[in-house]
């Protein structure tokens, strides 16, 4: 299974080593000219190919969005149909909104598979990963994810479908929790 | 040569039954904290920007210039200016007087800004955030190479031959990088030194940030800059007083501002983790933050260490305990053993 990594910020380099740590094909993005980020990867994410984004998402089975919320808008949607989309982003402060920001990320990447996750854990906790607990939630490809998840090291306790993406969000109890599955699922029965 | 330094956030001290001082007293306070790391031999002492109730040194280098007047050998500078929201014009003619005022002791941390607060005050959108930052440490290096500076961008008016006053002695310019690695390479490319600004987890997991920073001077022709290290620390007579006397407060601050910032709220069990040797926090005996201090330098290659002491709600009394400790007993231990 082929990884593409939006995003070579604080986030996308630390789940790229994982994901390469597990035996994972990983293309890696930022905005722009891959040349931009071939010092990055080379140091952060040793083995990952710098790619432009679009290139990055087209050969890839499983993409993951670690890209700054606002940077959100910039991507073109048309490209991730029929892809497993992992949405790694926060809306910075806390969004006030209706709806989940994994839900407008489905909405806009229509086509695509959202589930959301790896957003809920600070990037300085995600290594190593320790078979910590880290919640998903996703309407379809779940199970893919989760075992994407269980391969780089993490124990994947799914909270619901995307709507519940909303008990990941900043602000929630979840959110931020360095804790095992029991913890982590008693928090999330007592939320839904 | 390595060398050594406090960062404060300035945040508001209490008194001895733990009512919270005036900003006006936190702020006199700060100039004597500043004026006892001179004394007791520091290499540095650094206030970063902050502009909340709890915070509030929103004009730290006013502050500077006031422990400049009182000490002939410390150098002073930011930790950090929040560049992104203010005018590299500006904040290049406030530490230039500085450095004046000081006879050369000047330095200057740039960041982003991990605390977004100034963002709102002064009219400038978050989602500028990456932008703002790129281009005005552009325009900042042009000023700090001195001479007349031709300059042109979006966040700012263009300038063409302008002559920035005051000529000054060159000053250091850091930029502070939380974990952004882009900000590494950008450092690099200016011949900015690093400060890598560890307030959580293992922080052996920066040594690829000063392998990727070390190497990127290298390919950008510059010649060899110092990495520093800031982290959160507290000394006391022993590991257990330094340690309780921290929690409560580390707990609180943390708390409040992981609402905003999406930290997690400490438990006894992580922060036995973080004052512990895989953990980000120097918090304890004048032995146990030595150790450590030497360890993670070594790690990350690092030349320069400044502890963020400080931490909301501890008294000034205590504070000074920690600025004496660290300045005349583990300053000294760790300078042996790194020789």
């Amino acid at each position: 299974m082929q990884i593409a990594v939006l995003g070579a910020g604080h986030v996308g380099p630390v789940i790229a080593r994982l994901a390469l740590a597990a035996g994972y094909p990983v293309a890696i993005a930022g905005s722009g000219d891959p040349a931009r980020i071939e010092m990055i990867t080379e140091f952060l994410a040793p083995g990952a190919v710098p790619r432009s984004a679009a290139d990055a998402v087209q050969d890839a089975d499983l993409v993951v969005l670690a890209i700054p919320w606002h940077r959100f808008g910039t991507l073109e949607p048309a490209m991730f149909a029929g892809k497993v989309v992992i949405d790694a982003m926060n809306h910075w402060p806390p969004a006030d909104a209706p709806s989940g920001t994994s839900e407008e990320v489905a909405r806009r990447l229509a086509g695509a598979h959202v589930v959301k996750t790896l957003n809920h854990i600070a990037y300085q906790d995600m290594e190593p990963p320790g078979g910590r607990a880290i919640g998903l939630a996703g309407d379809e490809a779940v199970e893919v994810v989760a075992e994407f998840l269980a391969r780089i090291g993490f124990d994947p306790v799914p909270v619901g479908p995307l709507t519940s993406g909303r008990l990941l969000e900043p602000g929630t109890p979840l959110f931020g929790v360095v804790a095992g599955r029991p913890e982590f699922e008693k928090f999330a029965r007592e939320l839904s | 040569m390595n060398t050594f330094g406090l960062d404060t956030f300035g945040d508001v001290t209490h008194d001895a039954e733990g009512r919270p001082l005036t900003h006006a007293q936190t702020i006199r306070n700060l100039v004597d904290q500043g004026v006892l790391a001179d004394q007791v031999g520091l290499d540095f002492f650094g206030i970063g920007e902050h502009h909340t109730p709890d915070m509030p040194l929103s004009a730290a280098d006013v502050v500077l210039a006031a422990i400049a007047a009182r000490t002939s050998r410390i150098h002073l500078g930011s930790a950090v200016t929040v560049l992104s929201s203010d005018d590299p014009v500006r904040v290049f003619q406030r530490f230039s007087t500085l450095n004046a005022v000081s006879e050369g002791r000047a330095e200057i941390i740039l960041g982003r800004g991990s605390s977004v607060d100034s963002f709102p005050l002064f009219g400038y959108d978050l989602a500028d955030y990456e932008d703002l930052f790129e281009e005005k440490t552009q325009l900042f290096a042009e000023l700090v190479k001195g001479g007349p500076v031709t300059w042109q961008g979006k966040t700012r008016s263009s300038l063409h031959e302008q002559e920035v006053v005051p000529f000054t002695e060159p000053f250091p310019t850091w930029i502070g990088v939380g974990g952004s690695p882009q900000s590494v390479v950008r450092a690099a490319s200016h011949g900015f030194s690093l400060m890598l600004a560890i307030i959580g987890g293992h922080p052996g997991r920066f040594a690829p940030f000063s392998e990727l920073y070390l190497h990127a001077l290298e390919k950008f022709g510059r010649s060899p800059l110092p990495i520093g290290i800031h982290s959160p620390g507290h000394v006391a007579a022993t590991d257990e007083q330094a340690r309780e006397e921290f929690w409560p407060h580390y707990l609180d601050v943390i708390t409040r501002l992981g609402r905003t910032r999406g930290f997690a709220t400490p438990t006894p069990e992580s922060y036995a983790h973080e004052v512990g040797p895989h953990g980000a926090l120097f918090v304890g005996s004048p032995e146990t933050v030595a150790e450590k201090m030497a360890r993670t330098m070594k790690t990350l290659r690092a030349s320069r260490f400044d502890l963020k002491y400080g931490i909301g709600g501890l008294s000034h009394e205590s504070l000074m305990r920690t600025i004496e400790l660290y300045g005349t007993q583990v300053v000294p231990r760790v300078h042996d053993l790194l020789a």
